[in-house]
């Protein structure tokens, strides 16, 4: 394998790796507070591509602004989830809880064959993210910079609200002890709201960039990148918003990897992921970055 | 009730045999004279009866909530359609890569092919367990998930021995529906004498409390792989009779979208209740045929209504949404439907009329 070979593939793999941490953060955040796979995040992160691609096809929306809504409605819909099939069970078992998030996805996944019809849609892709670059005998998109450098920003934003802000400290708080937490003033589901409400924005970031990377959207695209990404949560420690981070470049990397250096196994890229998760779990099922599992009895 | 009369013994076999006769007597009747249709969907029934009796078993009874139902039935599907066609028919569906040398000349009986898949299967359904069973919760069901979509993966990618993505076709049609119904009933008394034993009591407490469970002396290794290996067995040989009645499989049949379905007949029907799990099987077997007629244009008083593809499972979400949120124990809960219950109920009855009257 030449070097320019081996450099355009790490480049792929670094903004799948930038897309894959961005949706595993949504997933690590929301287990970190509730000890729930948010299986319907993959759909969260589907639903959002649609509103962006309806937002410049039927709206005319200038592309920045159609982008903005759909985060912003993207973010909503999480917070509209969460009320509606995850609070009335706080309380209950989390299998419970468990089944109406699948419950959740299947609706979604099914709604969006429903609304937008089977058929995949071609993402609008605006030129300024098409510009040519070359760089050390590697020609590549200006998109190829633009998503890690989008997501290594909003991975600073993030830290910033989630360690230097009081609704940072809210979270952290509720992911030890609901009753204290509520007994220090705080408001837990307020909490609960915002963590669905970012987790769901990121995702929706995530969503844009890869209609952008990859052109083309389906209402069951949401899927296989939610449970990638979950995996990757669990590999670098779930809780943890850096191991979250990790995992998913890791993920992305390897399995960019593992199809260019040995494309014999090209047809079980998507086995990746699930090998990577049962190797983790039986070796170090903390994760990466994880700390001791708190059992929350 | 202080005169109930004791029932002979033998009186009751009797019955009970003459009643599986007369069931059978008129199931070998409606083969021949009742419509494919029907005969389908009766068929359908009888299997994924079966099969949501296996999830239950390990999701419901024994509180491991495994989500691999799919890959095992992938298995038994495959084991039963490979040992089940003939060798001139293997030989033309594998084009592209020959079949390996001992399963492209044999042919078997239903029976002993169902047989082995149960065992094929049972053997996939312990190198699964015995990993993942340590997990719980969230994390087993997320990594059972994993394994049948790599059971999937490994099945497309193994062409000589599944051909593939292409899957297979020309399986002889043997399903009937003495077999499903057989197997629906097999599987019935399989539970409900496992459930009398102490194994079943063992799965129970596992259920309610591990940590109890294991304090009282219960091997939570073995138990939870018994019935982990239990239901994949029972999804095996269901996927065997399925891939048997429809003729064709291909890996994508087994993805996710399978298991959710079963889960959701568990689901509607009560985690942890066989005969809630019977009858919702069954009810959402016939509905899911039944709401084909919303997938497809028909005109309605007048009314041109064009058909919505994916609208039947928006239906059938909604549905498990409202069971989950609104009555969490789904339609049985883990009571069961018994004589016993219903003279109770009877008795019950009786007495809120007398006090009325009186």
């Amino acid at each position: 394998m030449t070097l320019e070979i081996f450099l355009q593939n790490a480049a792929n793999g670094i903004t799948l790796g930038s897309l894959y941490a961005l949706l595993a953060i949504g997933y690590t955040m929301v287990y970190g507070i509730l000890r729930l796979i948010n299986f319907a995040h993959g759909e969260i992160f589907m639903i959002s591509t649609y509103f962006a691609f309806y937002g410049t096809a039927i709206f005319a929306l200038p592309w920045q602004v159609a982008f903005v809504v759909a985060i912003v409605l993207t973010a909503l819909l999480g917070v509209v989830i969460e009320r509606a099939a995850y609070r009335p069970l706080r309380d209950a078992p989390r299998i419970s809880a468990l089944i109406s998030a699948i419950g959740v996805s299947f609706l979604m996944a099914n709604l969006g064959l429903v609304i937008f019809g089977g058929r995949p849609k071609t993402f609008y892709r605006p030129p300024i993210f098409q510009v040519p670059i070359e760089l050390g005998g590697v020609r590549v998109v200006a998109l190829f910079f633009v998503i890690p450098l989008l997501t290594a920003i909003l991975l600073v934003a993030l830290n910033y609200i989630v360690y230097k802000t009081k609704t940072g400290l809210a979270m952290r708080a509720a992911q030890w002890d609901f009753d204290t937490t509520r007994l220090m003033g705080v408001d837990v589901d307020r909490a609960i709201s915002i963590t669905f409400a970012i987790g769901s924005a990121l995702a929706a970031v995530g969503g844009i960039m890869w209609g952008l990377r990859f052109a083309e959207i389906n209402p069951n695209m949401g899927l296989f990148p939610g449970l990638k990404c979950f995996i990757a949560a669990v590999f670098g420690g779930i809780g943890n918003i850096s191991g979250a981070v990790l995992g998913g470049f890791i993920l992305g990397f390897g399995e960019i990897m593992l199809v260019a250096f040995l494309p014999g196994l090209a047809g079980y890229r998507d086995a990746f992921a699930f090998v990577v998760l049962i190797l983790i779990l039986l070796v170090r099922p903390t994760g990466l970055l994880g700390d001791k599992q708190r059992v929350k009895v | 009730m202080a005169e109930q009369r004791a029932v002979h013994p033998l009186l009751k076999i009797a019955v009970v045999c003459g009643a599986l006769i007369l069931f059978f007597l008129v199931l070998s009747w409606g083969q021949e004279h009742w419509d494919a249709y029907t005969v389908r969907i009766l068929n359908l029934c009888g299997i994924y009866i079966g099969i949501t009796l296996g999830l239950n078993l390990c999701n419901g009874f024994t509180g491991q909530f495994s989500l691999g139902i799919a890959g095992f039935m992938a298995v038994g599907a495959y084991t039963t359609a490979l040992l089940t066609m003939s060798p001139a028919v293997k030989q033309a569906v594998f084009f592209i890569q020959p079949l390996i040398y001992p399963l492209n000349s044999i042919q078997w009986g239903f029976l002993p092919a169902l047989l082995m898949a149960a065992v094929v299967s049972g053997i996939v359904g312990f190198l699964v367990g015995a990993p993942a069973i340590r997990f719980r919760g969230d994390y087993l069901a997320i990594t059972t998930l994993g394994f049948a979509e790599i059971i999937r993966i490994v099945f497309t990618n193994i062409v000589p021995i599944t051909n593939g993505a292409l899957g297979l076709k020309g399986i002889p049609p043997h399903t009937n529906l003495l077999w499903s119904w057989g197997f629906a009933l097999v599987c019935i008394a399989v539970m409900v004498r496992l459930m009398r034993t102490t194994y079943g009591r063992a799965l129970k407490a596992i259920r309610d409390d591990e940590v109890a469970a294991e304090a009282m002396g219960v091997n939570l290794f073995f138990h939870k792989n018994l019935a982990f290996v239990m239901s994949a067995m029972m999804a095996g040989v269901g996927g065997g009779l399925l891939g048997n009645l429809i003729t064709t499989i291909d890996p994508n049949m087994f993805r996710f979208p399978l298991t959710f379905t079963v889960l959701m007949m568990a689901v509607l029907g009560g985690l942890g209740s066989i005969t809630g799990t019977v009858i919702s099987a069954a009810a959402v077997t016939i509905a899911m045929e039944a709401f084909r007629a919303l997938e497809e244009p028909r005109v309605i008083l007048g009314l041109a209504i064009p058909g919505v593809p994916g609208m039947r499972m928006v239906v059938f979400s909604v549905a498990l949404m409202i069971v989950i949120l609104f009555y969490p124990k789904g339609f049985m809960g883990d009571r069961e439907f018994s004589l016993d219950r219903v003279k109770r109920l009877a008795a019950g009855l009786d007495r809120t009329n007398t006090s009325k009257q009186g």
